[in-house]
C-alpha cells in the first residue's frame, strides 16, 4: 500500500496534459486531414481518385472527411497537388461528406443548453474496428483525464445524455443501437465517432452494414478520423455542449 | 521426419485414388475425395502434431471445377511446414461429412462455412448460425460469387443452450456492455455465485469484410486488413502483404523486413501493457492499472511519432512499407524504450506482491492444457496453458530469423499466467526492438510489385498480440483476392474462455475476459 502510494503518486507527479487549455501541436508525422493545395495542377488522371480505398474522393477531387480513413494513399500517389497536413481538430455539427444539401443541414439544437456543464457519455460500438474504442478509453487514462471537464463514460445507456456511436452498424446492431438510444433519457444527443459512424467508412455498401449512424439516429456531432485521435474526440465532445466556439474548457 | 516421407506416408495410407499429393518447398498439397476429407486430415493432424490453421471455402461453380472446394490448412509447427488439403463439394447436395468429431478445432470454421456458402457438414454437433441470424435469411449465402445485395428482414429465432435446475438462473449480458468495449453476448448459467455454464454468442460486429475484399485492389486491402481488427492492425496488414508477395513471388529489402519488425514489437508492447493494465483495473487496483496506461500512452504517442498513427496504420503495402524510420526516429525509440522499461519495472514490482491482486488472479479462469490443445488455442493464452508454440520461432518472417529471444511458456493456464506471459513477452518485445535498431541495414523500403497473376493461393501466419493469425488469398484477374480467408486468433480463443470460465464466480469473469482480451471484430469479420 506504502509502495503504492509512494511510486504510484508522488514518484510520477502531474501526468495530465492541459490540452485543449494550451492549443497542441501534432507530431510533423501525423496522417491528419488532407489537403487538396493545389487543385490547378488536376488534370483527368485520376490518380489519387483511384487511390482511395474508401471512395473519399469524387470527380471534382473534392475529399469527404466522413469517408476519408486518413492512409494517406491519395497523398503517395499525387505529391504534386494533395498533401496530409497535421490538422487534427475536424469535428462539426454538419456532416462532413460531399452531399452540399446535406452538409448544409446542421441539426437543429434544443439540447446543448442542457448540458452546459457536464456530460454522461455511452460509447456503443455498433461495428467498429475496435481502433475508437482504443481512443475511447484513453480518454480516461490519467493523460487526458477527461473527467476533468465534468465529461464522464457511464456504463449505461440509461445513465446517459450523449451516445458516442462507432461503427457502421451492422445489421446485427441495429437493434442494439435503437433499444440503447431508447434507453437513454431525454433529453438526449448523438456523436458519431470516426468514418464508419459518419458514412460507412471502408465498409460502405457491404451486405452487412447500414453505411452510418445517421441512417438510424439523428446525429447531433459528427468526428472524422479512422480513428479519430483522443484530443479530436475531445473537441467533438466540447462542440457537442456548445464549449468548443466559448472556450471554457 | 522429412516432407518426402510425409507425401509417401499420406499416399501409402490413403491410395492414389484417394489422395493425390504434391509438394512445393515448405508446403505440402493433397487433393483428397469428399469422403476422405475427414479421415486425411485427422490423419495428419494426429500423426504429425499438427494444428488446424484455417478451414474454409471457396466458390468455383463457375469455373471448370463447377464446384464449391473446401480448404483445410494444416500447420505443422515442428518441422516449419503447412499441409493444404482440399477437396471439392457439388454444388448438390452441398453436403460433406463434419471434420468436428474428430479436429474439435473445426467446430466454428464448419458453421462459418455453412453460413457463408450453405455447405451443411453432417455431423457436426451445434449447427446453428455463427454469424448470420436473427434476421437473415436461411437461403442467403454472401460470399457465393452470384450473391449480392442486401436482403430483406425475416424473423427467426436463436435458440440458446438451457441449462436447467433446481436455483439454476441465466444472467444474459451484452450486447452492450458496462466499459468500453466491442459488442459480445454472455450468457451465464449459474448456481448461486459460480458460473456452471457460458455461452458466447459473437457476429455483432460482422461487417462482410471478406467480400469487401473481393471487390478490393491489393492496394486497397491492405488498408482494409488494418480494419479487420484494429489493434492488431499491423500484424494483420503485415500477414496480407506477405500473402501477396508469396503469390507475387517476390521478396522485399531486408531494411522493410526490419522496419516491419520493429513496429509489429511496438504493437505488442502497447496491447499488452493495455491488457495487464486492464487485468489490474479489473481487480479495483486502479494506481497500477493507471501506471500501465500511463506508459501505454506514451508508447501510442512514440507510435504516432515515428509513423504518424496511434495505430501503426498505413505503414505496410505489398512490396515492402511505405514510411521509412530516419535517424530521429530511432533514437527518439530508443530513448522512449529505456524510460519505458523503468517504469514497466515498477509497475511490475507494484502489481507481482500486490495481494489485493494475487487473490483475485490465481488459480481463476484457468485452461487446461488438454482444452487448449483441443481447441487449437494460440497466442499467449497458449503459452500460458502449457503450448510451446510462436509463429515468430516457428515459422520465422519478417526479421525475426536474425534477432534472438526467448518463447516463454507456463504450465498454470490461470489469469496469473496469462499476466505473466504477457509482461515476460513486452519485455521480450522490448529486447527484439533494440536487436532490431541495431541491425537495421540501410537501402530501399519498397520493391514494385508486377502483375499479381491470378489463380495462385498465398498463405501468412503472423504472431499478432493476440497470438497466431492466418491470411490465405486466392488470387484472381484485375488485381483483386478471388477468395481472402481471413483468421484471427481471437476465432480459435473465443471457445477457450467458455472452457476456462465455469467454476469461476460470475464477478471473475471480466477479469478472465481480460487475460485473454480477445477480438470481436477479428471474429466477426
Amino acid at each position: 500500500m506504502f509502495d503504492s502510494l509512494k511510486k504510484g503518486y508522488l514518484k510520477k507527479g502531474v501526468v495530465t496534459g492541459d490540452y485543449p487549455g494550451t492549443p497542441l501541436k501534432a507530431p510533423e508525422k501525423l496522417l491528419g486531414k488532407p489537403v487538396v493545395f493545389d487543385k490547378s495542377r488536376c488534370g483527368d488522371c485520376r490518380a489519387c481518385i483511384d487511390a482511395c480505398p474508401s471512395g473519399a474522393i469524387n470527380d471534382r477531387v473534392n475529399i469527404s472527411l466522413g469517408r476519408c480513413v486518413f492512409c494517406g494513399a491519395c497523398a503517395e500517389a499525387c505529391p504534386e497537388a494533395i498533401r496530409m497536413s497535421s490538422e487534427f481538430e475536424l469535428a462539426s455539427r454538419a456532416k462532413p461528406d460531399f452531399d452540399v444539401e446535406a452538409a448544409g443541414r446542421a441539426m437543429e439544437r434544443k439540447t446543448s443548453k442542457a448540458f452546459g456543464r457536464s456530460l454522461a457519455i455511452r460509447e456503443v460500438d455498433a461495428g467498429s474496428c475496435n481502433g475508437c474504442e482504443v481512443e475511447v478509453n484513453a480518454l480516461s487514462n490519467a493523460i487526458y483525464d477527461i473527467e476533468r471537464f465534468g465529461l464522464h463514460i457511464v456504463a449505461s445507456p440509461r445513465h446517459a445524455d450523449a451516445l458516442l456511436v462507432t461503427g457502421p452498424v451492422t445489421r446485427n446492431m441495429e437493434r442494439g443501437l435503437i433499444q440503447s438510444y431508447r434507453a437513454a433519457p431525454e433529453p438526449k444527443m448523438v456523436i458519431a465517432m470516426g468514418a464508419c459512424a459518419i458514412t460507412g467508412g471502408i465498409f460502405r455498401d457491404s451486405y452487412a452494414v447500414l453505411n452510418g449512424v445517421d441512417s438510424l439516429l439523428p446525429v447531433d456531432v459528427y468526428i472524422p478520423g479512422c480513428p479519430p485521435r483522443p484530443q479530436a474526440i475531445i473537441q467533438g465532445i466540447m462542440i457537442a455542449i456548445d464549449r468548443w466556439e466559448a472556450k471554457r474548457f | 521426419m522429412t516432407p518426402l516421407n510425409i507425401i509417401n506416408e499420406i499416399t501409402a495410407a490413403f491410395g492414389a485414388d484417394m489422395v493425390s499429393v504434391e509438394g512445393y518447398g515448405n508446403r505440402i498439397m493433397v487433393k483428397a475425395t469428399l469422403e476422405a476429407l475427414p479421415y486425411v486430415t485427422s490423419f495428419i493432424t494426429k500423426r504429425y502434431n499438427g494444428a488446424l490453421a484455417t478451414m474454409h471455402a471457396a466458390d468455383h461453380l463457375r469455373s471448370d471445377r463447377k464446384a464449391f472446394t473446401i480448404y483445410v490448412v494444416i500447420d505443422i509447427a515442428s518441422m516449419d511446414l503447412y499441409v493444404m488439403v482440399e477437396a471439392d463439394v457439388p454444388e448438390k447436395p452441398g453436403r460433406y461429412n463434419s471434420l468436428t468429431p474428430m479436429i474439435h478445432s473445426a467446430n466454428w470454421y464448419e458453421r462459418e462455412i455453412a453460413d457463408m456458402f450453405g455447405l451443411i457438414p453432417v455431423g457436426h454437433p451445434d449447427l446453428r448460425p455463427l454469424v448470420l441470424y436473427d434476421n437473415w435469411p436461411t437461403e442467403f449465402h454472401p460470399l457465393r460469387k452470384d450473391t449480392d445485395g442486401r436482403p430483406l428482414k425475416v424473423m427467426t429465432e436463436y435458440p440458446y443452450r438451457m441449462v436447467e435446475g433446481e436455483g439454476v438462473f441465466e444472467i444474459p449480458v451484452g450486447p452492450v456492455h458496462a466499459g468500453v468495449i466491442e459488442p459480445g453476448h454472455f450468457r451465464f448459467s449459474v448456481a448461486g455465485e459460480p458460473v456452471i455454464n457460458l455461452e458466447i454468442r459473437m457476429g455483432y460486429v460482422h461487417k462482410g469484410i471478406e467480400k469487401i475484399s473481393e471487390r478490393m485492389t491489393y492496394s486497397h486491402g491492405v488498408i482494409l486488413a488494418e480494419r479487420i481488427s484494429g489493434d492488431n492492425g499491423m500484424a494483420h496488414a503485415t500477414a496480407y502483404c506477405q500473402t501477396i508477395e508469396q503469390i507475387a513471388g517476390i521478396k522485399i529489402p531486408e531494411r522493410a523486413d526490419y522496419i516491419r519488425t520493429v513496429f509489429l514489437e511496438m504493437e505488442r508492447i502497447y496491447n499488452h501493457l493495455g491488457d495487464v493494465g486492464g487485468i489490474s483495473l479489473d481487480t479495483a487496483y486502479n494506481v497500477g492499472a493507471q501506471h500501465a496506461y500511463i506508459i501505454r500512452e506514451r508508447m501510442m504517442q512514440l507510435n504516432e511519432c515515428v509513423s504518424g498513427s496511434r495505430l501503426l496504420r498505413s505503414i505496410n503495402c505489398p512490396g515492402g512499407v511505405r514510411r521509412d524510420l530516419t535517424k530521429d526516429d530511432i533514437s527518439k525509440i530508443r530513448t522512449t524504450l529505456v524510460k519505458a522499461k523503468l517504469d514497466f519495472q515498477d509497475f511490475v514490482g507494484l502489481v507481482g506482491k500486490e495481494p489485493s491482486i494475487m487473490d483475485r488472479v490465481e488459480t481463476t479462469g484457468r485452461l487446461s492444457t488438454e482444452a487448449a490443445r483441443s481447441l487449437n488455442v494460440v497466442g499467449p493464452g497458449a503459452r500460458a496453458s502449457g503450448i510451446n508454440r510462436d509463429v515468430r520461432r516457428d515459422h520465422p518472417y519478417a526479421a525475426y530469423r536474425d534477432l534472438s529471444f526467448v518463447v516463454h511458456v507456463l504450465k498454470e493456464g490461470d489469469v496469473n499466467a496469462r499476466m505473466k506471459v504477457k509482461i515476460a513477452e513486452t519485455y521480450e518485445s522490448m529486447s527484439i526492438i533494440e536487436q532490431a535498431l541495431d541491425k537495421i541495414p540501410e537501402g530501399e523500403i519498397r520493391t514494385s510489385l508486377a502483375e499479381i497473376p491470378p489463380g495462385r493461393t498465398g498463405l501468412s501466419l503472423v504472431e499478432s498480440p493476440r497470438g497466431e493469425l492466418v491470411h490465405w488469398i486466392l488470387s484472381d484477374e484485375g488485381g483483386r483476392p478471388f477468395r481472402h480467408k481471413i483468421r484471427d486468433p481471437s476465432f480459435c480463443n473465443w471457445l477457450a474462455m467458455e472452457q476456462a470460465t465455469p467454476g469461476n464466480i460470475v464477478p471473475d469473469f471480466p477479469l478472465v475476459n481480460k487475460s485473454f482480451n480477445l477480438s470481436y471484430s477479428g471474429n466477426d469479420l
